[in-house]
């Protein structure tokens, strides 16, 4: 199973000392937390996309590749990466130079963005946003999968004799998550493709995710890529942790209580009680982690949100040094012990590369 | 007997409140004109004080508490809803209106619902009809010709069979009548598929 931490990059005042920090502060304190992240063991970092303050993360392809030149087992991928106000063309270019540049450490998680606004900005309409979803991807899976490409759609100028460069790295797509809190026409993406399902998660009931998951896998074996079982699922997580759990809430009320989502609004107990935000000891940690298995089933990667609501770069660096010293390897061991043979790991690019190559010495025979 | 659910919205706040009084004289009166039709309400009463902060809750985070969740969906599910708010500066309580702008907006799509108001002079009694009528209208709910309000004075003793039980008689039949005209409710499961992918892909 993967571990990791995902930033949605947001520039939050630091409600105990009033700090708002600099889009250079955030910026170069991104590339600490992700180094870190690799220091203490996690496997995965995952940067959002937005276009609009107060979030810095436009261009996360720069982000993620300075990152990879100074990592060396880090996997760097999105979240999300935005397939509906994106060129799917552009996606391809990039994220494929991003494959070359870190020697295949990259996948993405495609999401559709939240904010209408956003959307006329780069000539779209949000309500349109499912079906530029589903033609953009279908799009950006043809440009990493045919060599010359011809293509014509509804939201976008018609390709003809178009190839993507770079090609993808051994000629292997990155592999692509689908993201979505809600709509079941992802999940039912996701499932068709065969690609990964990764559920938010956070900041919402745990139903939602049981309800979207269940589906997912029923529609993975539906197009015969499986088992439901077999299905690639990911889940976000958010957690604050201090060895003795008293301290982690004294600690983190005051960002929780400001927080730009859910801040000003329930109390931390009510919404750690509905939602799986869990701050406490690190053992607190593990079975609340655990316990999300007893409704998604075996799944592959979780990610833990864990430099937002202005909390500064020490106190998140303190963060990932317990998640990667006392909660990590103790989950690691006992989803290990959890999980059937038959259910598979996240595909990697090795992973991906070796099935390839598998499949070609098997047309050979 | 055919059986059908009932559910009642009351957003009064004081306890014991007029609103509620007036909700539950509708509700009865509706079990009544109900039982003459051969139809069984089965009543739930909804105290919009109960879920005030996680109806705010709800609009700051983008989900209903547990406690609100089972309010919404049994709105979502009923065979016909009473509204009643006070009347709070010209309008509805900002309490019954917030409950309503969490209601999903498709919940209340053809179900026959009763409004009904109370204030303290019979001057408000209008915002029914400029108020509650036009939400209602919006969510496309089949709301019934006769409105329900109650004034202070409505409560006196000479009014038991006044007035006020008139129209309170005269709404409760005429719900009753448009519930017996409909098959019962069915609710559309949000995390269901309604598409085909390869539908979506053309």
């Amino acid at each position: 199973m993967q571990f990791g931490i995902f930033s949605v990059s947001d520039i939050t005042t630091d409600p105990t000392t009033g700090h708002t920090p600099s889009e250079a502060e955030r910026i170069k304190n991104i590339v600490t937390i992700a180094k870190h992240a690799e220091e203490v063991g996690l496997d995965v970092f995952a940067l959002g996309e937005h276009h609009n303050e107060p979030f810095f993360s436009s261009s996360p392809t720069t982000t993620l590749a300075y990152i990879a030149a100074q990592t060396d087992k880090l996997l760097l991928s999105t979240a999300t990466t935005l397939i509906t106000t994106n060129d799917p063309v552009k996606i391809a270019e990039d994220y494929a130079m991003l494959q070359h540049l870190s020697g295949g450490r990259v996948d993405l998680t495609m999401g559709r963005g939240n904010t209408g606004p956003v959307y006329p900005w780069f000539g779209k309409d949000i309500r349109a946003g499912i079906p530029l979803a589903i033609e953009n991807y279908a799009l950006l899976h043809k440009l990493w999968r045919e060599h010359v490409v011809d293509w014509q759609g509804k939201f976008r100028t018609p390709l003809q004799s178009f190839t993507s460069t770079p090609r993808p790295l051994d000629e292997v797509p990155p592999f692509v998550w689908h993201g979505s809190i809600r709509s079941p026409e992802i999940a039912e993406q996701a499932a068709f493709y065969g690609d990964g399902f990764f559920a938010n998660h956070i900041f919402w009931p745990a139903s939602h995710t049981q309800r979207m998951v269940e589906l997912y896998r029923q529609r993975f074996a539906h197009y015969g890529h499986g088992d439901p079982d077999q299905a690639i699922v990911g889940l976000g997580g958010q957690v604050f942790i201090n060895k003795n759990s008293q301290d982690a809430v004294k600690q983190f009320r005051p960002y929780f209580d400001n927080a730009p989502v859910y801040g000003h609004g329930p109390s931390l107990e009510d919404f750690t009680r509905e939602t799986p935000l869990t701050v406490g000891s690190p053992q607190q940690v593990i079975d609340r982690t655990l316990g999300f298995r007893d409704y998604v089933g075996d799944y592959q990667r979780q990610l833990f949100l864990m430099d937002h609501a202005g909390l500064p770069l020490k106190t998140v660096l303190e963060q990932l040094d317990l998640l990667g010293e006392e909660v990590v390897p103790v989950l690691r061991k006992e989803f290990a012990a959890l999980k059937p043979a038959h259910v598979p790991d996240a595909p990697t690019h090795a992973s991906l590369l070796a099935k390839k190559l598998a499949a070609k010495e098997e047309v050979a025979a | 007997m055919k059986q059908r659910t009932l559910v009642v919205v009351s957003a009064g706040l004081s306890q014991p409140s007029s609103t509620r009084l007036l909700a539950d004289q509708l509700a009865a009166a509706t079990a009544a004109a109900g039982e003459a039709r051969e139809i069984e309400f089965v009543v739930t009463t909804i105290e919009l004080r109960d879920l005030a902060h996680d109806i705010m809750n709800h609009m700051l985070t983008g989900f209903p508490p547990g406690a609100l969740k089972e309010a919404l969906d049994a709105v979502a599910g009923a065979d016909a809803v009473i509204a009643v708010s006070p009347i709070f500066t010209a309008s509805y309580s900002g309490l019954f209106k917030s409950f309503f702008d969490v209601v999903d907006k498709d919940a209340l799509v053809d179900k026959p619902v009763l409004i009904a108001a109370t204030a303290g002079t019979a001057r408000h009694s209008l915002a029914l009809e400029h108020a509650l009528r036009p939400m209602f209208a919006y969510l496309r709910a089949v709301v019934v010709p006769t409105s329900v309000f109650a004034a202070s004075d409505d409560w006196g003793a000479d009014s038991a069979e006044g007035f006020l039980q008139s129209r309170i008689t005269r709404a409760a039949a005429e719900l009753a009548t448009e519930v017996g005209r409909r098959e019962a409710a069915t609710v559309t499961d949000p995390f269901a598929l309604t598409v085909d992918f390869e539908d979506l892909l053309k």
